[in-house]
C-alpha cells in the first residue's frame, strides 16, 4: 500500500483525520502516534512562527489565546513560501474576521505595524543622501524628487497603533488613548523604529513614495493639515535615514 | 565588496557549529575551536538588513555551509523554480565552502510545510529524487551534499534500505553526502535496528559533513522509545560514542553541533564544539 503526499498532508493539517494506512513502526504495527511527531513539528514550528512574528499582539492576548490563533491561522492560511519571514502576512485579515475578538477592533492594525516592522527588517538597505544636498533655496527643494528607503513603511491607522504598540513593548509607556495614528517605520542601520506621524506626515510620505515631488507632497500634506511642518517632517526623514536620492524636477 | 575567495573550497575537518544570531559577538570574540559556520539557507534570502550584513561579516572570518531547509527535494511535484533561483543567487554571492539540502519533501500544492517529511524508499522516489538533485547543482553550479532523516515510521512501500538508497543517489548525480549522525541514532531506536550496523554500510567515502545534535524522548502507542529530533539540548553520549565509530572509520571530517531551538548561551554551544574536537583529537593517525 502506498501513501501519496496528497495523503499525507491532509493528515499532517487535520489532527481528527485518520492516520493514512501503509505506514509502519518498522515492526509491522500501524504508525500510530508515530504520525503525530510530523503532526506536532508542523503546528508547533509554525505557531512559535507566528508567535515570533507578532509579539504584540502575543503579549497583548495571552500565549494560550495566540497559540490557538495560530493554530486556526495554520489550517486557514498554510505557509505558501519556505520564507518564514513571510509568513502570517493574512493574519490581520483573520483578526478581523474572528467574532471574539471584534471588540478589539484595532488588533488587525496592529498586527498590520508588526508585519511593516518585519518587512523593514528585512528591506534592502540603501545609503541615505548628505542632508546637506538638501540646503537649496525653497523653489529649488519643493522641485526635488526624492526616493525614500525600501526600509521606510507607512502604517495608518483610525486606531492609536503607535501608543498600543509602546505600551506593549516599553516600560513606563503612557496608557494608550483614543485616536487615529499614523506610524512611518524607519531603519537607520539595522534596527525598525516606529515613529508617530503629525497630521498630513501620512499624505506627505505616501505622495513620495508614489514618485511625486516635495512639492506636491507637501500640497497632499496640507490638504490633510492646513498647518503641516514640512521642515519636520523632513527633519524626520532626514534623522531615519529614510531618503536615498533624489531627482531635480525638470 | 565581500572578502572571502581566498578560502579553498570545502569545509575544513573541524568543529563547525550552526549560527544563531545571538552568538553573532560571541562567535568574533570567543569561538573556542569552532573553525567553520553552517547558515539555514532560508533565513538569509531577505532582501537586506542585519541578517545578510551578518553573514557578510561572518564569511570574511569563517568558511560558511548553506544548508537550505525548504527545497523539497523528494516532492512529487516538479522543485520551485522561484526558490531554486533564491538558492542560486544566495550561493552565487555568498561563494560558500558548501551546500547541502535534505532527503525529504516539505513542500505540496503550493504549501510549505516546514518541517522534514519522510520518503518512501522506493525506484520511484529513486528516480525523482535524483531528478531533482541533478536540477539543483545543475542551477546552483556546484555538488551538493544530501543528508539522512530521521525517522519517526517506516513505509510499507519501501524496497530500499536508506542506506543503499543514499548510496545509490550519490552514484546516480554525482552528489555528496551529509551524514547526521543523531539521525541515526533517533532512527535506529525508533525503527529498531543497530545504529552501527547503519555506519558500517553507509558510503562513509561520500561523506562530505557530519552532523550532530540533541533529541527529546518520548514514546509510541506500545510504550517503546520513540527519540525526536528537537536539536534543543545537549547531544547524548550514545551519540558521541555512535560519531566516534564512523570518526574512526571515515577519518577526520568536518563535525557540525546542530542547536535550533531553546539556544542556549554561547559557552554551552562552545562546549559541544569542544567535544567534538576531542572526538577529532582521539582519531588514530
Amino acid at each position: 500500500m502506498s501513501v501519496t503526499q496528497d495523503e499525507f498532508r491532509d493528515a499532517l493539517l487535520n489532527p481528527s483525520q485518520a492516520v493514512p494506512g501503509g505506514l509502519s513502526d518498522g515492526a509491522a504495527r500501524p504508525a500510530g502516534r508515530r504520525f503525530n511527531v510530523y503532526r506536532n513539528n508542523v503546528a508547533v514550528s509554525l505557531t512559535e512562527a507566528m508567535k515570533e512574528a507578532f509579539p504584540v499582539i502575543t503579549r497583548m492576548l495571552g500565549t494560550a489565546n495566540m497559540e490557538g490563533l495560530a493554530g486556526l491561522y495554520l489550517r486557514a492560511h498554510p505557509p505558501s513560501s519556505p520564507l518564514m519571514m513571510h509568513y502570517g502576512e493574512h493574519f490581520p485579515e483573520l483578526l478581523a474576521r474572528t467574532e471574539q475578538l471584534s471588540h478589539l477592533g484595532y488588533l488587525p492594525d496592529v498586527a498590520r505595524l508588526e508585519l511593516a516592522l518585519r518587512r523593514s527588517y528585512h528591506a534592502a538597505d540603501a545609503a541615505p543622501i548628505d542632508p546637506q544636498a538638501l540646503a537649496l533655496d525653497p523653489d529649488r527643494l519643493l522641485a526635488l524628487r526624492p526616493t525614500l528607503a525600501p526600509a521606510a513603511q507607512l502604517v495608518r491607522s483610525r486606531w492609536p497603533i503607535h501608543a498600543l504598540w509602546l505600551y506593549n513593548t516599553r516600560d513606563g509607556a503612557p496608557k494608550p488613548e483614543p485616536g487615529a495614528q499614523d506610524v512611518l517605520i524607519l531603519r537607520p542601520e539595522f534596527d525598525p523604529e516606529p515613529h508617530l506621524l503629525p497630521p498630513g506626515g501620512a499624505a506627505l510620505v505616501q505622495a513620495l513614495q508614489g514618485g511625486r515631488t516635495l512639492g506636491e507632497a507637501f500640497y497632499a500634506a496640507t490638504q490633510e493639515d492646513p498647518e503641516h511642518d514640512l521642515g519636520a517632517s523632513l527633519t524626520l526623514l532626514l534623522a531615519g535615514g529614510a531618503i536615498t536620492s533624489f531627482d531635480a524636477k525638470r | 565588496m565581500l572578502d572571502n575567495t581566498h578560502r579553498p573550497l570545502g569545509l575544513p575537518a573541524g568543529p563547525g557549529v550552526g549560527y544563531k544570531p545571538q552568538h553573532f559577538r560571541d562567535l568574533l570574540d570567543d569561538p573556542g575551536p569552532v573553525t567553520w559556520l553552517e547558515i539555514h539557507a532560508e533565513n538569509y534570502m531577505g532582501d537586506g538588513g542585519r541578517p545578510l550584513a551578518q553573514l557578510r561579516h561572518l564569511s570574511e572570518r569563517f568558511p560558511i555551509s548553506v544548508h537550505g531547509v525548504g527545497l523539497s527535494i523528494g516532492g512529487e511535484a516538479p522543485l520551485d523554480r522561484d526558490h531554486l533561483a533564491r538558492l542560486k543567487h544566495l550561493v552565487g554571492w555568498l561563494n560558500p565552502a558548501s551546500f547541502s539540502e535534505h532527503l525529504a519533501w516539505s513542500t505540496h500544492d503550493s504549501h510549505f510545510l516546514n518541517d522534514l517529511l519522510p520518503l518512501p524508499y522506493t525506484d520511484g522516489t529513486l528516480a525523482r529524487v535524483c531528478d531533482h538533485i541533478d536540477q539543483v547543482q545543475e542551477a546552483v553550479g556546484r555538488r551538493m551534499l544530501l543528508e539522512n532523516p530521521s525517522s519517526y515510521l517506516a513505509f510499507d512501500e519501501s524496497t530500499w534500505s536508506e542506506f543503499d538508497f543514499l548510496a545509490e543517489i550519490a552514484r546516480r548525480t554525482g552528489c555528496g553526502l551529509l551524514l547526521d549522525v543523531n539521525n541515526v541514532f533517533v532512527s535506529a531506536t525508533n525503527l529498531d535496528f543497530s545504529p552501527q550496523g547503519y555506519i558500517d554500510a553507509f558510503p562513509l567515502e561520500q561523506v562530505g559533513e557530519l552532523h550532530l545534535g540533541g533529541h527529546d524522548e518520548d514514546e509510541d502507542d506500545h510504550g517503546a522509545p520513540l527519540l525526536i529530533d528537537s536539536h534543543g539540548r545537549e547531544v547524548v553520549d550514545p551519540v558521541w560514542a555512535l560519531l566516534d565509530h564512523v570518526l574512526d572509520r571515515s577519518g577526520p571530517k568536518p563535525v557540525l553541533v546542530e542547536w535550533d531551538t531553546d539556544v542556549p548561551d554561547w559557552p554551552v554551544l562552545r562546549a559541544e564544539a569542544i567535544r567534538a574536537q576531542a572526538a577529532l583529537d582521539r582519531i588514530p593517525a
